[in-house]
């Protein structure tokens, strides 16, 4: 076993040789995504960033991606391709790609990788996510103030960590401001599946929610809201203005461009180094989409000054006196949550019915 | 949980909305394998059918002329798969799954220039009187054109295997090949129009994805409708009504369930989903416990005129 | 004047060589139009994915062993496939028993977490194997005790072990440290003694590897020199025959979907265990059904089996090049991997018919 390990690593370290010799002097991004570019979502913001690294850096850069890469053994030769063709910086775009990326990384040690929402760093891999709970603040807002019904439909993917801070933090927001509201929550078990999507919101619609809040990434339930009519929605991961100004009352962004340009930069100027990075809407990563004129002036004025205080960092929207859901205290006055917290987050907060599955 | 908020009226409604496209699909696979042909490739002519339907009804502003075009294109690739099948004598199983990856592929390539754009709306069409009375009216009386099209369809396809003669060759060239073309059936014919046939139904289902239920074109919509529709004809043990039993009732599970959790009951989503699935092997082992085997007795099998 | 199909007596050898290799033509010149029309150099292409993956001075020394990497699980379950489908056993769920192989396997593996016994991975092949195993044996007994169809018994549980794999990689066997996320311990990573890594660096060359080429030779000999591969031969050419000379044909049933099943499972297991790493609700890629595909291309012979596997596995890995290095859309890959099959399959009519210019009409 120890023999074939120091093979291993003595043929990881040719091959991680091999890689750079071809690397020329434009420099070569490559994108790993886990959907097809034309997703409208997840995938179709980030192919949306690399254009726009295209554009900024002109001739000095070049880009190639590969779409719709299943997670798996797959990942780990579609990166490692792409490190040998001469990438000098990788960005892996989806949580399942994690431990191929690591694997990669290991072995191409001249190489940059970058991987999102994911948790695992290397010298030469850093990690890098949005906090969209931030964007969810917003939307939780404006949900509770348009709401009449006073119930808000969430449909969710995965009851993973980042979909249940979004509820909670969406959910806070729009308590604050309508102490009235419930919310209830379809578990999709789906990032993008239209038709399951548009028969979520349809149930929800039906059950009496005139506002749909999504984790999924498709635009089905904005559709089908739209068929209902007089039903709010927002845009997930892409701003969806197709569907403005009604039901798309406002959206999250994911605007990876920002980031993208400056680790290609650091690239570049030899400055990279590995990092854990997550921003929200402070530097730009996360985008609140344009609020339309459905939603009264003086509800987008006070959507529009949280998202200020959060930008400044005056405002955490986890912030104190808060409960779980069973009553138990979790959150001081005053007191704001920790990103380890948030980040394994498996509970709701007080107010919140129902279970997370699992 | 409040299961009071769920309005049964509005489930079952919705249910055959959701029901329709995996109807259309699972009444023209059962023709095909009545026919004694099975065709895996559904879901790659579903898919086809979605964007086909899409781009024409975007470029037309006619829903209509959508829906007919999703049928020709669903068509297109079905007679693709009867050319290999039954001209060319090929495994149907194995060219089945070919035309699944051909359709995926195909699909995608041409609605790149159609993402992020909206359909025009089919609309509803409420039939007058009927749609007034309470509880059936909303359940049954005010939908989209194409609700009421797929149960026509499905009527006409029980008659016509029940009562016509084309029906009566149709079950004969599927039971046993070799007797009907003794006989002096078209084996090979009959065969091929019911796989057009088959490929219309699929297109259509596609198309009511993209059109109707969706209503947008992503790529790769269809997310296993395809399949669904093929363990339909199986659970309908190859009968046009049970076919439209086992639509509403594949449709239903997945809108009951989003509908529970919904009404915020906890509800082990994976077993549910499964269900359909045992229920169909269910099904299966009935057929067999008394004694028949259900399927068409030539199924997947290449028939080739020997005199 | 017409043309007629005459079946021949027995495929022609010749064609059956020939036919393949026509069919890559055709397939090359279609697909060449069809990258043309998506604006790029067809020649470019066609050479990307078909020679780059083997020659490219880049590339070719990872693509080469990736290649085995690739084609070892659609071998190992074409191989079981076509035992049955010989016999005219049509077990078409075979990805449903190469994820519950996976699931069962992976099960015992993460039970003994973190032992180092090197006890444990052939425990975790066996495991696999048996899942498999298991989950053919519905199909199998439900047939030879009641009569059912196996064709879509087998298909419906597929959709079954879909459902039991979401449910175990986010419940029962995800993983504890893995913050949330659905999916288990990774096996090539976090758990060295039930791994199934590379056994020679660079060589590609992992148990599932081995496994494929013993299981390809072990089908040749059975089918050539044991008695059960003659009883397959001849009950799927001439089933009459076959029950007169005393062919048993629940025992056939039982025999060739079972090995289907085991196969399938251990390559779930292999590839749970090393390529892929993990149990995630994406698991199940669909090895399954490209395998039947396999099984027919390979003409259900073990040596074109082995064959079609390698060229199934080129299509991918060149695909994936041309993805990178032209830039050209997966859906264009998909598409030429269809008209691959379609000519494939269209041309065995040559090998199985003679085709005839007949004058008058045929009675």
């Amino acid at each position: 076993m120890n023999l074939f390990k120091t093979l291993a690593v003595g043929a990881a370290l040719a091959a991680g040789l091999a890689g750079t010799a071809t690397a020329q002097d434009t420099t070569k991004v490559g994108f790993i995504y886990v959907g097809p570019i034309g997703d409208g979502g997840w995938t179709y913001e980030h192919n949306k960033a690399r254009l726009a690294v295209e554009e900024h850096f002109g001739d000095a850069v070049e880009t190639v991606y590969q779409e719709s890469v299943p997670e798996g053994a797959d990942a780990e030769r579609a990166i490692t391709q792409m490190a040998l063709s001469g990438a000098d910086l990788i960005f892996t775009t989806s949580f399942g790609f994690m431990d191929a990326t690591v694997a990669v990384a290991e072995k191409f040690p001249d190489v940059k990788f970058e991987h999102a929402t994911g948790y695992k760093t290397a010298d030469n891999l850093a990690v890098y996510s949005a906090r969209f709970y931030e964007g969810r603040a917003v939307q939780g807002t404006i949900a509770g103030h348009l709401t009449d019904s006073n119930i808000v439909g969430y449909i969710a993917s995965y009851p993973i960590p980042e979909v249940i801070r979004g509820i909670n933090s969406a959910y806070i927001h729009a308590k604050k401001v309508n102490p009235d509201v419930e919310f209830k929550i379809i578990w999709a078990y789906t990032w993008f599946d239209p038709a399951k999507e548009a028969d979520a919101a349809k149930a929800l619609i039906e059950q009496g929610a005139d506002v749909i809040l999504q984790h999924t990434d498709s635009t089905a339930p904005q559709a089908a809201a739209a068929e209902a009519g007089n039903v709010y929605t927002f845009g997930q991961a892409s701003d969806m203005s197709e569907y403005a100004p009604m039901p798309r009352v406002s959206s999250i962004i994911d605007d990876w461009a920002p980031y993208y340009i400056e680790r290609v930069q650091a690239v570049i100027d030899g400055t990279w180094e590995t990092a854990d990075t997550w921003d929200g809407i402070g530097p730009g990563m996360v985008g609140i989409g344009e609020i339309s004129d459905a939603v009264p002036a003086e509800v987008k004025a006070e959507a529009l000054a949280l998202k200020d205080a959060i930008a400044s960092g005056e405002y955490h929207p986890f912030t104190g006196p808060l409960n779980k859901q069973d009553g138990s205290a979790w959150l001081a006055e005053g007191e704001t949550a920790d990103d380890g917290t948030l980040l394994g987050m498996d509970f709701y907060v007080e107010g919140i019915e129902g279970e997370i599955p699992n | 949980m409040d299961l009071g908020q769920i309005d049964p009226i509005l489930l079952l409604a919705s249910l055959m909305v959701a029901a329709t496209p995996i109807l259309l699909a699972a009444t023209g696979e059962m023709v095909v394998e009545k026919s004694g042909v099975l065709n895996l490739g559904v879901e790659g002519m579903m898919i086809t059918g979605a964007v086909v339907g899409f781009a024409v009804a975007v470029n037309s502003g006619s829903p209509a002329a959508g829906f007919v075009a999703a049928a020709l294109a669903g068509a297109g690739l079905a007679l693709l798969f009867g050319l290999i099948t039954q001209v060319l004598k090929s495994n149907q199983v194995a060219t089945g799954l070919g035309l699944t990856l051909f359709g995926l592929g195909l699909s995608s390539l041409i609605g790149k220039p159609y993402e992020g754009i909206k359909a025009p709306s089919l609309g509803k069409l409420d039939i007058p009187l009927l749609a007034d009375i309470p509880v059936l009216g909303p359940i049954l009386f005010r939908h989209d054109p194409m609700v009421y099209i797929s149960l026509l369809i499905v009527l006409g396809v029980w008659a016509g295997l029940k009562y016509t003669r084309a029906g009566l060759v149709l079950r004969a060239v599927g039971e046993n090949h070799t007797a009907a073309h003794a006989l002096g059936y078209k084996v090979i014919r009959v065969r091929l129009a019911a796989i057009l046939f088959g490929g219309a139904m699929a297109g259509m289902g596609g198309a009511y994805l993209s059109l109707v239920r969706v209503p947008t074109w992503v790529e790769g919509m269809t997310a296993g409708a395809g399949w669904i529709a093929l363990a339909i004809v199986v659970f309908a043990s190859w009968r046009a009504g049970r076919v439209l039993l086992g639509a509403y009732l594949f449709g239903g599970v997945s809108v009951l369930q989003l509908n529970l959790q919904a009404a915020g009951a906890a509800i082990p989503v994976e077993y549910l989903s499964m269900s359909p699935y045992l229920v169909t092997i269910l099904v299966l082992v009935v057929i067999s416990l008394r004694g028949k085997h259900g399927a068409p007795g030539s199924l997947g099998r290449v028939f080739h005129a020997t005199t | 004047m017409r043309f007629v199909l005459e079946k021949r007596p027995a495929p022609s050898r010749l064609m059956l060589g020939l036919t393949p290799i026509l069919a890559v033509i055709a397939t090359m010149l279609a697909g060449g139009v069809m990258f043309w029309a998506l604006g790029a150099n067809p020649v470019e292409a066609i050479r990307t994915i078909f020679v780059d993956p083997l020659f490219d001075p880049t590339f070719a020394s990872y693509s080469r062993p990736q290649l085995l990497v690739k084609a070892a699980p659609l071998i190992l379950i074409a191989i079981g496939l076509s035992l049955g489908f010989r016999a005219g056993i049509w077990n078409i769920g075979a990805e449903g028993q190469y994820i519950i192989g996976a699931v069962v396997g992976a099960g015992v593996g993460l039970a003994f977490y973190p032992t180092e016994s090197r006890l444990v991975f052939p425990a975790m092949v066996l495991a696999g194997a048996f899942g498999g195993w298991v989950w053919a044996m519905i199909p199998a007994l439900l047939k030879t005790r009641l009569g059912t169809n196996e064709i879509l018994v087998s298909l419906m549980l597929v959709y079954v072990a879909e459902n039991i794999l979401a449910s175990v990689a986010s419940g029962l066997l995800k993983n504890p440290e893995g913050r949330g996320f659905p999916g288990s311990r990774n096996f090539a990573r976090d758990y060295p003694a039930a791994s199934n890594l590379e056994l020679l660096p660079g060589t590609g060359m992992h148990w599932g590897v081995i496994a494929a080429f013993i299981a390809v030779i072990a089908a040749y000999v059975l089918m050539t020199r044991h008695k059960m591969g003659f009883a397959i031969r001849l009950t799927g050419e001439a089933p009459r025959a076959a029950r007169f000379a005393g062919v048993n044909p629940t025992r056939l049933v039982v025999f060739s979907l079972g090995m289907a099943g085991a196969l399938a499972g251990m390559a779930g297991l292999f590839e749970v265990s090393g390529p892929a790493g993990q149990i995630s609700i994406d698991f199940g890629s669909g090895y399954g059904f490209t395998a039947i595909i396999v099984a027919f291309l390979g003409r259900l012979h073990p040596i074109g089996i082995l064959l079609a596997g390698l060229l199934m596995a080129l299509t991918y890995i060149g695909g994936e090049l041309a993805q990178l290095m032209l830039g050209m859309p997966a859906a264009a890959i998909q598409l030429f991997q269809g008209m691959l099959l379609f000519f494939l399959l269209a041309m065995d009519v040559f090998a199985n018919y003679r085709i005839r210019l007949k004058t008058r009409e045929a009675a």
